[in-house]
């Protein structure tokens, strides 16, 4: 049964149409790749699903419910910028996501930043960009959710971490929720993914298994991307 | 990621690909437990559905077998693991037999190259 839904998604910022009738069916137990390049809708998706932004027209359900605080406690949203302050430690993050979510899993999070040998009272202003991004993976991924939104998880840092990352996504959720990733780098996700998701100007232009994608064309993904979006 | 993937074909064949590769060569040995599929996929750096598929394809091949509590274990049936090996093997030297006779050499003198690097080989 599909956890969400959107039919006929549109959200329009003045003129400019951001999502553009956008009607999707994700499944539970899939990695899903929600890729395109910059503009294409990836973030205004992302957070319409979490209540940010109120689409124009349209509706969307996850399981079977509205956007709404129900949906919000199942689903574990890491944001595509870094959005906690320089001030907290480490230790003060797990308390934080202790206190907002009853779904953490407190020990968890702390186990996987004592095998990362980020210290419990490290604060966050001392460490590097990739060692965040890190943390922020690790306290959304022990959440106990039935869907995760990961907006641009590996941007901008260097490939032992986007490796650490992605591991951690695969070692981590849960295998019955589901998991959209909006990422550009199409590269080095491609592995990772159940099925691909391609927006372009707010439309989606293919929604397909990425394996069934390198048999039908031959080409990998990235490939296939670097095709359609040619300029 | 650990387990290098060529561009243009399915991820989950070439799975299926490295494993019968093992099997054959005994990399992994008949009647050992394979590790779990999210341990695996972990470790390939694949989506997890994508080791299942893979797995399963070898099962029906019956190259692996499930066990209900030990996991899945590599077959001990010793005649399936050398028929694969040997279907490995030939593919392999029909390859080599095509491009050599596209470099326009007859079939004595590939027999007698392979002759004289084999021999050369031995005394190394």
């Amino acid at each position: 049964m599909a956890i969400l839904e959107a039919d006929g998604l549109t959200k329009t910022y003045g003129s400019l149409c951001a999502l553009d009738q956008v009607s999707l069916s994700l499944e539970s137990g899939r990695i899903v790749g929600l890729l395109g390049p910059n503009g294409s809708g990836k973030t205004t998706f992302i957070k319409i699903c979490n209540g940010l932004l109120v689409p124009a027209a349209g509706e969307l359900r996850i399981d079977g419910s509205p956007v709404g605080t129900a949906t919000k406690a199942l689903s574990a949203y890491l944001p595509d910028r870094d959005f906690l302050p320089d001030w907290m430690k480490a230790s003060d993050v797990i308390d934080y996501y202790s206190d907002f979510f009853s779904d953490f899993d407190a020990q968890k999070a702390g186990d996987m930043l004592e095998d990362l040998g980020i210290k419990a009272d490290q604060k966050l202003g001392k460490m590097s960009k990739g060692t965040r991004e890190k943390l922020r993976l690790i306290v959304t991924m022990a959440r106990r959710a039935k869907i995760y939104f990961l907006d641009e998880p590996i941007a901008g840092v260097d490939p032992a971490a986007r490796d650490y990352i992605l591991r951690t996504i695969i070692a981590n959720y849960n295998t019955d929720a589901l998991v959209v990733i909006s990422t550009h780098l199409i590269a080095d996700v491609e592995s990772v993914l159940d099925e691909a998701v391609l927006l372009r100007n707010g439309k989606v232009v293919l929604h397909a298994p990425v394996d069934e994608v390198r048999e039908r064309t031959g080409k990998s993904l990235d490939e296939y991307f670097r095709e359609v979006f040619a300029c | 990621m650990a387990w290098n993937f060529e561009k243009g074909k399915p991820i989950y064949s070439q799975i299926v690909e490295r494993f019968r590769k093992n099997i054959a060569s005994g990399v992994y040995q008949p009647g050992q437990r394979i590790k779990s599929v999210r341990d695996l996929a972990v470790e390939a750096g694949v989506n997890p559905n994508t080791m299942q598929r893979a797995l399963s394809e070898l099962e029906r091949e019956g190259l692996l077998y499930s066990e209900r509590t030990a996991g899945r274990i590599v077959t001990s049936d010793k005649d399936k693991i050398s028929g694969i090996r040997r279907e490995m093997v030939t593919d392999i030297a029909e390859q080599f037999i095509r491009n050599m006779r596209d470099s326009g050499i007859s079939d004595e003198e590939i027999l007698s190259i392979v002759r004289q690097i084999l021999q050369e080989g031995q005394k190394s």
